[in-house]
């Protein structure tokens, strides 16, 4: 039932709307995991990015994907907590801690343990529509303790101007998706998050898009 | 106008569409033969696209009117979204391109109740007076006049004009009694399309004299005459099954669509190099976007479609 109610929720809904309203214009695509453990890795927008990266991922493969999203906001009320779980498959993450010992990180763990595929907003936030803010560096520590799990940094360009934060009203915009190689590491936090910043960057160049205000 | 009712002439045309179609796929596999080690994976994808347009485009035409009318609609959206996509914009406008999308189903509306009088000024003028309007209404003055006028540009160019070739379906078929509207659209898109690859080929067989190098240097003088001749020519020997047109009208008809597609062509290129991409999109592999698709359409649909109106309707 609930395969069906995500099949439904994903392949007739959010494809015609992502595919048709919006449209998606992709860059190296080959780079795409086609198997888990993996991480991807984007910049956050608005809230159609998870649904625009897990339908470009193959179909097969959709049980395993988790986006990886933030507690305090999805857990609001047990309607959307209810959807976020079963149909969207999110993997709660507390944005605090409550103590000095918790390990905010130990789902994400446990998820690449099991070959899962995990979509990770390292910004934290959808912020400001159409700019990169800083990332949190809890993907280097991901990166850290599991060596050999293939991290992808994906930038995503046009979402932020079709639904960015607090509007209700979808505008379309073709969307468009680059994909990155994937990051190594090398042993050391502070030169992986550099590293991941500027292969963003390198990827937003590559659209040539003007700022958006 | 359902299957039924379409004129013999219409399905012979779209039966020769896809002769041509098959005969071009035909020598692509012989070439391939010939050539092995050459690479024709972009050739093969083009007509791989036409294949797919053309059948879109045949089903949406036999089915019925209304579809007819809907398959160009959608063509205007896609369209505007890749136009708006591609643009410089500003984000206090985003509540004013919802609107200028708005335009789509109002316009095409007026083409499915056949009030001339609504569609020919609804976008020129009352979209023109209205999004401004909102913009300063939301009051943000920064880029106010290059906002302005590149949404009205776009609308114009992907809504108002694309929807000439809608309109073209909707004309009583007293006015053309041996094909209808559908030929005289078919007669357009056909002659329209014929005419990109015509200017293509002779460009390719004998261009010198390059005619807008700063905008577009593989065009050339050779290219842009060869191409409006033949397609002159072939209107001449289509016209009499598809239209109301006498030679001469046909052949003028040739020339204007021959010069009208070059010239929106060459206009869609100037905007990707203002803004600087190579294609417009990649909806379509092997031509790029669906601007660049349309865009010879821009100019010939309007053009084509006024001449035909004045001279018999």
């Amino acid at each position: 039932m609930i395969r069906l109610l995500r099949w439904l929720y994903f392949k007739v809904f959010v494809q015609t709307v992502i595919l048709f309203i919006l449209g998606l214009n992709i860059r190296h695509r080959d780079r795409l995991p086609q198997q888990g453990p993996a991480i991807l890795i984007a910049n956050h927008n608005s809230h159609l990015d998870t649904m625009v990266l897990m339908t470009i991922l193959p179909w097969r493969i959709l049980d395993k994907v988790r986006p990886v999203a933030a507690m305090d906001y999805f857990f609001r009320n047990r309607l959307l907590a209810w959807f976020a779980t079963n149909i969207i498959g999110i993997l709660p993450i507390a944005r605090k801690r409550n103590s000095p010992n918790d390990d905010p990180l130990a789902g994400c763990r446990q998820a690449l343990t099991s070959g899962e595929i995990l979509i990770l907003f390292p910004e934290g936030s959808r912020g400001e529509p159409e700019q990169l803010s800083g990332f949190k560096t809890g993907v280097a520590r991901l990166a850290e303790s599991q060596p050999h799990v293939p991290v992808i940094p994906i930038y995503m360009h046009g979402l932020g101007k079709a639904l960015p934060r607090g509007e209700a009203l979808l505008v379309p915009f073709i969307c468009d998706i680059f994909v990155g190689d994937p990051l190594a590491w090398h042993g050391d936090k502070d030169a992986y998050m550099k590293e991941l910043d500027k292969t963003m960057r390198q990827l937003a160049e590559e659209g040539h898009f003007p700022t958006w205000q | 106008m359902s299957w039924l009712m379409l004129k013999p002439n219409v399905v012979w045309a779209l039966a020769g569409v896809f002769a041509i179609l098959i005969a071009a796929s035909l020598l692509v596999v012989v070439l391939k033969a010939r050539a092995p080690q050459k690479d024709f994976s972009e050739l093969v994808q083009r007509i791989k696209s036409w294949w797919i347009m053309i059948t879109v485009f045949t089903v949406a035409i036999v089915l019925s009117r209304n579809v007819s009318i809907v398959f160009f609609a959608l063509i205007s959206f896609l369209a505007l979204k890749e136009y708006l996509s591609l643009i410089p914009t500003r984000r206090a406008d985003r509540r004013i391109m919802f609107w200028a999308y708005l335009t789509i189903p109002i316009q095409y509306y007026w083409v499915g109740i056949e009030w001339y009088g609504m569609f020919i000024i609804f976008i020129p003028v009352y979209a023109f007076l209205y999004l401004p309007t909102r913009m300063v209404l939301i009051g943000v003055t920064d880029r106010f006049l290059a906002a302005a006028g590149s949404l009205h540009w776009g609308l114009m160019m992907t809504v108002f004009c694309l929807s000439h070739v809608a309109f073209l379906l909707v004309l009583p078929t007293a006015g053309n009694p041996v094909a209808g509207g559908a030929g005289l659209v078919l007669f357009l898109v056909f002659l329209t399309q014929f005419n990109d690859v015509a200017q293509y080929t002779w460009g390719k067989l004998f261009g010198r004299t390059p005619i807008v190098p700063s905008v577009s240097p593989k065009k050339t003088w050779e290219g842009f005459a060869g191409g409006v001749l033949t397609t002159t020519l072939l209107a001449t020997v289509l016209a009499k099954y598809l239209t109301p047109l006498n030679l001469p009208e046909a052949a003028l008809a040739g020339a204007l669509i021959g010069a009208g597609g070059f010239i929106g062509d060459v206009i869609i290129s100037a905007i990707k190099r203002d803004i600087g991409v190579k294609d417009s999109g990649s909806l379509l592999p092997g031509h790029g976007g669906i601007l660049d698709r349309v865009d010879s359409l821009t100019y010939t649909a309007p053009l084509f479609f006024h001449y035909v109106f004045y001279l018999h309707f």
